[in-house]
């Protein structure tokens, strides 16, 4: 009877405004199982809010989101923990659910910490937290997983592991990913669908298209910013220093 | 046995400290103290009442400190004061228009330093069973919220996004602290509540590395407290309140040691 079996998240129209301003407004994006949904914009665009909207941690929000799974693994962009709580990885591990120990030791193996299990939270490096966050989040063996700029900070083999990683999650777990990267080359690479932030929807599409549209071969260039003026020509409007919308 | 008043105390003490330890980390974690204060403050106000229309102590207590609590919860949506004025207000306001209703009921002979600082001679048999099942429903409850209320005290958007509902947890929570100190208000006294609450916490924290660890410690340091406090109390004929929570410092500085010790390991 259920038609909406592999839909995981929809937002439909979905806008957040705090102190009478708009952090992000009229986003629709859906997120299905097996599928990778990556948004990609400037700084400030709302990537983040965008992905609280769909996790339901902002409540008053404009327009609406559709929530179908319970199952959700979050790797958030900024989590600073408490010197207070004395926590080691281990306890870190089973924080929102009870998890057994292979499960822990599949996932910090997976993410390459599982030397770090017995550490204190407190302890870690910027990377190795990054991979602590990433391992909690795939050991729950969640249907919907929202990365927020999941391997910042982690070192550039390490970078690529982990997106091959998340690319591999998707496929075993069949489980729904909303990415967010500033890393064009695994957008382009890994991505089923991608959405262009900026204060609202700029574009959307299929990496392919898009990257037909753009000369794929720029795509993959050295320069992010060469890539991203490519990508960025598809777009109908500019942008003041403000942010207001001027349609061409 | 348990017509020795002090049996009855060392039992309502043991009971009492069972409870505030996980109760106490949790307002370590996540910085409550002065709310605990100002719940405890409030709870003479409690007792006032009590005394006019005859009520249980503890009930009364219990409903003026969650009243306060909700009203806490209220100014905090409606007004622009800082967190801290607002807790100031209610704790001194409350304890202020207690001591006045009590200064109107002269009629009744008030034993106010048992009121605020605990009096072991005034343990019964009915506050023993009041500590125990009381505590027993608490703790029950704790272990019930324990993963949405813990994971939200790590990261309240994890919690959230997660799906534990972290709001809940924390009114359920709000509702516990009301009630711990409905219950030990006359073992500890109004004023030093939250002493019993942060200190052997604080001392656990010193000396643990993982949650677990800190509360059980927690629980260990309170009961120790308890025990040294009750015994110097009978020895020295000092207020049991007093008595308990210097215990409790002692044994925080002992902690301080641990902490010297191991700095000293690691360089």
């Amino acid at each position: 009877m259920n038609t909406n079996n592999n839909k995981l998240v929809k937002l439909i129209n979905a806008g957040f405004r705090q102190n009478n301003k708009w952090l992000v407004e009229g986003v629709s994006l859906e997120v299905e199982k097996g599928k990778i949904v990556t948004l990609i914009g400037p700084n400030g665009s709302g990537k983040s809010t965008t992905a609280k909207i769909a996790l339901g941690i902002y409540k008053n929000i404009e327009g609406s989101v559709e929530k179908y799974t319970n199952k959700v693994g979050y790797v958030p962009q900024k989590i600073s923990i408490d010197w207070t709580l004395p926590l080691r990885v281990n306890d870190f591990m089973v924080l929102t659910e009870n998890i057994k120990d292979d499960a822990i030791n599949e996932a910090l193996s997976l993410t390459g910490v599982i030397h770090l299990k017995n550490k204190n939270l407190g302890n870690l490096s910027g990377g190795e937290f990054q991979r602590v966050l990433l391992a909690r989040a795939i050991s729950k063996k969640p249907e919907l997983l929202v990365l927020d700029e999941p391997v910042q900070g982690v070192d550039y083999t390490g970078e690529i592991a982990l997106y091959e990683l998340i690319k591999k999650i998707s496929d075993t777990l069949n489980c729904g990913i909303l990415l967010i990267s500033h890393d064009l080359h695994t957008v382009m690479s890994a991505t089923d669908h991608v959405v262009c932030l900026n204060g609202h929807v700029c574009c959307s599409g299929s990496p392919s298209d898009v990257a037909r549209n753009n000369e794929y071969k720029t795509l993959f260039g050295e320069q992010a910013s060469q890539i991203l003026s490519v990508y960025e020509h598809k777009h109908d409007h500019e942008h003041s220093h403000e942010g207001v919308i001027k349609k061409n | 046995m348990f017509d020795d008043f002090f049996i009855r105390a060392l039992v309502a003490g043991i009971g009492v400290a069972i409870v505030t330890g996980p109760l106490g980390c949790f307002v370590v974690w996540r910085r409550l103290s002065y709310f605990g204060d100002t719940l405890s403050h409030s709870a003479l106000l409690g007792v006032t009442l009590a005394y006019s229309f005859d009520l249980n102590i503890a009930l009364s207590v219990f409903i003026i400190s969650s009243l306060i609590a909700l009203i806490l919860i209220q100014l905090q949506k409606k007004t622009n004061l800082p967190g801290d004025a607002l807790l100031g207000l209610l704790a001194h306001s409350s304890l202020a228009v207690g001591l006045v209703v009590i200064g109107f009921l002269t009629f009744i002979r008030f034993d106010i330093m048992g009121l605020l600082f605990g009096d072991i001679l005034a343990v019964t048999i009915n506050d023993i069973l009041m500590i125990w099942i009381g505590g027993a429903l608490i703790l029950g409850v704790l272990k019930l919220i324990w993963k949405p209320l813990f994971a939200s005290t790590v990261n309240y958007e994890l919690a959230e996004a997660e799906g534990l509902n972290p709001d809940k947890a924390k009114a359920i929570f709000t509702i516990l602290m009301a009630a711990i100190i409905a219950i030990s208000i006359k073992m500890v006294g109004l004023l030093l509540i939250t002493g019993l609450l942060i200190i052997p916490a604080a001392m656990a924290r010193n000396i643990s590395d993982s949650p677990q660890k800190m509360v059980l410690f927690s629980i260990i340091g309170g009961l120790l407290s308890v025990i040294i406090g009750l015994f110097s109390s009978l020895e020295f004929n000092t207020s049991s309140g007093p008595s308990i929570i210097a215990a409790s410092l002692f044994l925080f500085i002992l902690s301080l040691l641990k902490i010297k010790q191991s700095v000293q390991l690691k360089n």
